[in-house]
């Protein structure tokens, strides 16, 4: 049973692990975007685009931990053998 | 992980189909395309209307993305782009209604978008610049050629990857937290969940349109 709550803890601690870098590089590229907007508010178009690009790049890091966790929480290979363990 | 009850999966149940309920919910968007389609060509007239007015401004504003990213050379492949972004997006926010399922919520409907686009930039490079296309590959000395060759490809292997599980994750993401909220309180507390579920899936449809169209204009240009 232990092998299930440690598979609870991993995902929950990765999941906020990977979120607390995303976060961090995403506040840092709307920072740049907000201040480039502000100085030059006829690029607003170009630089929303870029900005986008960005964003979408730096979530899928994210994204891969939250695929990662929901293997690891609703389909994780190992069940079948450590239940097959715990049955013995 | 989904919504409790699924229209189309009790219509598959009944029918016996045996497709899956992603197959089932894309061929329902391909039909609410289509009709969309239909309603906006059936009678088109110099001053539009109606449904016309709708999607002229829909296709216009897909094509002026187009233009602005890959330049006029990139006008050749809208049909193909402006699919990818239709179908996504009605995909995206069919979600939002309750007993359906967003198909993008699956691995396997968005690893066959982004299979599509990875065959295509490649398909189109080669149909550009001939064999040369491979100098893409090469990098700027030929000496370090077979290293970067190795690295390049594996670049070119993570892009499908990261199309498909950004995707993925993101539709599959909301419809997560949206039931585990509607499992703790179902009242009124999913709305602002929902809200963002807009935003999300117009927001994903523009990154995956946007990165298809990055990727073959990548290909279109010369190899430097």
């Amino acid at each position: 049973m232990e092998f299930f709550a440690w598979c609870m803890i991993a995902a929950g601690i990765g999941m906020g692990l990977g979120s607390f870098g995303t976060g961090i590089g995403q506040g840092l590229a709307i920072k740049s975007a907000c201040e480039g907007v502000a100085r030059n508010p006829g690029a607003s178009g170009k630089i929303l685009t870029t900005m986008m690009i960005g964003l979408a790049m730096v979530e899928s890091l994210a994204i891969y931990v939250f695929v990662v966790a929901m293997i690891i929480l609703f389909a994780n290979p190992f069940t079948d053998q450590v239940v097959a363990l715990l049955a013995k | 992980m989904t919504h409790p009850f699924l229209i189309l999966q009790w219509l598959e149940e009944t029918i016996g189909t045996h497709v899956g309920n992603h197959v089932m919910y894309a061929w329902l968007v391909m039909i609410i395309l289509i009709v969309l389609a239909f309603l906006a060509a059936r009678s088109i007239k110099l001053i539009p209307n109606g449904w016309q007015n709708l999607m002229e401004s829909v296709i216009t504003g897909i094509e002026g993305l187009i233009t602005d990213t890959m330049g006029p050379k990139g006008v050749a492949y809208f049909p193909m782009l402006a699919t990818f972004a239709l179908f996504i997006l009605v995909s995206n926010l069919i979600a939002l209604i309750p007993g359906f399922y967003p198909p993008t919520a699956d691995l396997n409907t968005n690893a066959a978008l982004a299979l599509t686009v990875f065959v295509m930039t490649h398909f189109i490079g080669f149909k550009e610049h001939g064999i040369g296309y491979l100098k893409h590959f090469m990098g700027p000395i030929l000496a370090l050629a077979p290293l970067i060759f190795i690295i390049e490809v594996i670049g070119h292997i993570a892009r499908p990857l990261s199309l498909t599980l950004r995707l993925f994750g993101n539709m599959y993401g909301h419809e997560v937290v949206l039931m585990i909220f509607i499992a703790l309180v179902p009242f009124l507390l999913p709305v602002p969940m929902m809200l963002m579920g807009v935003l999300i899936a117009f927001i994903q449809t523009f990154v995956f349109t946007l990165l298809a169209m990055i990727y073959i204009a990548g290909a279109l240009e010369e190899a430097h």
